[in-house]
């Protein structure tokens, strides 16, 4: 397999997609580190797609370059590119065995029939399907055509792997095993790893960084953690886990929520328009009395969702806002909970107070 | 605990419904099976009846011996097999490029293109055979252009022999080949290319590895229709190929309108549906016959 050091980074400059008078693709420029596992995540539409269709070479965009290393590839057909791709319907050949399917590859490479067989097999118990090479494809479970995919991508050992969505039509248990799975696969092979998907949690789970695209423009680039504690903007708060959004007005040095000085630990963008981005697990019910390091609203409950794991309430502040909060169940958090119509004080640590733009730039 | 069969609750109730709606589906079947026994079984049998019956009106092997030992009736049949074989052929060579063109434009464009593959359908056989005999003629529109630009001289013979009999079966049964390959071709998802293409190879290994393999049901699907079609084919032939490229259909037809043979007619006519059924029973020793008429997969 295919040896960390030899992979390689990607280099992509002003790349601009139109449809029509629709901008799929805005000017993007992103660098993949070598080695790296990136993920493109947005919403469908976003041009996350298109972006990985740019890099695989069946999407011609406007204009722009892309490099694999010092390579420009940007004009360069798919079959030349030499990077793996696993499709998200996996598009394995029907008419071909499971062996066929991953030896194509080495087939038109004219690699000798000895160590093709070899390769192959070596691929597939890599993904834990070895001996499964004379299967036909239609014997195979969502899992299994799954990991025959991703066999076929890596046999030829590309220095740059693509993914559209490889998990999104298995069911959850076994997307959840995968995912972690295709991480353990990345740090083993360490090939340069684009993956596009529009599931936030999926893209938290495997990535090294993540890359967020919405209307055809790279909102945030980060680490997961910074993507998810330091959303750059409204969209990407909203898009990643669950916020409520509370408008915030500048007072001279302050900051002001309904007249309320906040408590901020955290760096204040300089945007016109300011939100504060409360998520659900970071809020917490508090007596009047919290300490000096929370900011506190009063709130009315308007209902209560018993999840199993988890408990969801939704409380309505003064000016008519509605905050989710999520809290663990656990001893007695049941009967604990507070009832429809009860006045509580929510509490929010100055570091989980983060005050975000409004504006998606 | 599951209760053994036919001793837990209803059961006898639950059986007896089972048994209802088994008889109720067979009698909805049933004119189907009634209409298929009337004009399929029944004239076939009566067929084979009458190919058995002599000149005489007795029991006799003669319509069979006639067949074995007169050389023109081999003949006819090698023509029959002949001229279904090329019309086959050639439709594939036009048919083959045409539906792949048509199943790679976008919807909307290939549904206007499709119209006008089938249009000839709409219209009646033997106008547009005559209308072959016109443009085909010597002093035809063909000949007189190919003239005027200076293609050949002379007129040449076009019509009235192979070739002319060719033009009209090939442009007749093409409809039949594009469509089941045109459905066959729309079926090849477009990331198999694409997974191929990122795999490293070329459109055209993509294509022949690829593409051609997984559109073969629908293309053997439309060779045998076309050439089952071919092998009983009488009109444009009669027409076409003035008498001089004779099929087993026009014998036939010679046997009853000419000499009221009857018996004659009839055992042709067994001879050419065991040697069709042989065809498809040859093609499925190749091919999953229900591949290939769209059941399964």
């Amino acid at each position: 397999m295919t040896k960390p050091s030899e992979a390689l980074p990607i280099t992509i400059r002003n790349v601009t997609k139109t449809y029509g008078k629709v901008f799929a693709l805005n000017d993007v420029s992103l660098d993949v580190r070598s080695g790296e596992f990136l993920t493109l995540l947005g919403p469908s539409g976003s041009g996350k797609t298109t972006l990985l269709m740019v890099l695989a070479g069946f999407t011609r965009p406007d204009c722009g370059s892309l490099k694999f290393g010092d390579d420009e590839v940007i004009r360069k057909p798919p079959h030349l590119r030499d990077v793996g791709m696993v499709f998200q319907n996996y598009a394995l050949f029907p008419h071909m065995t499971v062996a066929g399917n991953v030896g194509y590859p080495l087939r038109l490479r004219r690699v000798p029939k000895a160590e093709a067989a070899e390769r192959i097999e070596r691929a597939l118990e890599t993904v834990q399907l070895g001996g499964y090479g004379s299967r036909r494809i239609d014997q195979l479970s969502g899992g299994q055509k799954q990991r025959v995919a991703l066999a076929r991508a890596i046999v030829f050992e590309p220095r740059i792997l693509l993914m559209d969505e490889p998990l999104s039509a298995l069911d959850k248990k076994l997307r959840d095993r995968m995912q972690i799975e295709l991480r353990h696969l990345h740090d083993k092979i360490g090939m340069t790893t684009v993956y596009v998907t529009h599931d936030q949690r999926e893209a938290l789970t495997m990535s090294d960084r993540i890359a967020v695209i919405n209307h055809g423009r790279v909102m945030q680039l980060d680490d997961p953690v910074g993507i998810y504690e330091k959303p750059a903007n409204r969209f990407v708060a909203d898009f990643i886990g669950e916020s409520t959004f509370l408008p915030v007005t500048r007072d001279g040095g302050n900051l002001l929520y309904a007249g309320q000085v906040l408590n901020i630990s955290g760096d204040v963008p300089d945007a016109s328009s300011l939100f504060l981005s409360l998520r659900p697990e970071r809020i917490r019910i508090v007596d009047q009395s919290a300490s000096e390091s929370m900011n506190t609203f009063q709130a009315t409950v308007q209902y209560v969702v018993y999840q199993g794991d988890s408990f969801l309430l939704y409380a309505k502040l003064p000016d008519g806002i509605e905050v989710g909060l999520r809290g663990v169940v656990r001893g007695n958090t049941v009967a604990q909970l507070p009832a429809e119509g009860d006045t509580v004080t929510l509490g929010v640590h100055a570091d989980d107070t983060v005050v975000i733009s409004g504006e998606e730039v | 605990m599951a209760a053994i069969e036919g001793t837990g609750m209803n059961a006898d109730g639950l059986r007896r419904d089972g048994f209802l709606e088994r008889m109720k589906l067979f009698g909805l079947c049933s004119p189907a099976i009634l209409l298929v026994l009337v004009i399929l079984v029944i004239p076939a049998g009566w067929l084979a009846y009458v190919s058995f019956l002599g000149a005489d009106g007795q029991f006799s092997m003669e319509n069979y011996s006639r067949m074995i030992s007169r050389k023109s009736y081999m003949r006819i049949f090698i023509t029959t097999f002949e001229v279904s074989f090329m019309t086959t052929g050639i439709c594939v060579l036009i048919g083959y490029p045409l539906a792949y063109f048509l199943s790679q434009l976008p919807a909307r464009i290939a549904n206007i293109c499709m119209i006008t593959v089938l249009l000839p359908f709409w219209t009646s056989l033997l106008v547009r055979t005559y209308a072959w005999l016109v443009l085909l003629q010597k002093k035809g529109l063909v000949n007189t252009f190919a003239i005027e630009l200076g293609l050949w001289d002379e007129p040449i013979k076009i019509v009235h022999n192979m070739t002319g009999t060719l033009i009209g079966m090939v442009h007749i049964m093409l409809p039949f080949l594009v469509l089941p390959l045109y459905a066959s071709m729309k079926a090849v998802n477009r990331d198999y290319m694409k997974a191929a293409s990122n795999l490293g190879a070329n459109p055209v290994s993509a294509f022949w590895t690829i593409f051609f393999p997984l559109s073969t049901p629908g293309l053997f699907a439309g060779m045998l229709i076309v050439f089952v079609l071919c092998l009983g084919f009488y009109v444009t032939p009669a027409v076409l190929g003035g008498g001089k490229v004779i099929m087993v259909s026009m014998k036939i037809a010679s046997n009853i309108e000419l000499f009221v043979n009857w018996g004659a007619a009839s055992a042709l006519g067994v001879v050419l549906l065991v040697l069709t059924i042989g065809a498809l029973w040859l093609t499925s020793r190749f091919v999953r016959l229900e591949q290939i008429v769209g059941g399964g997969h």
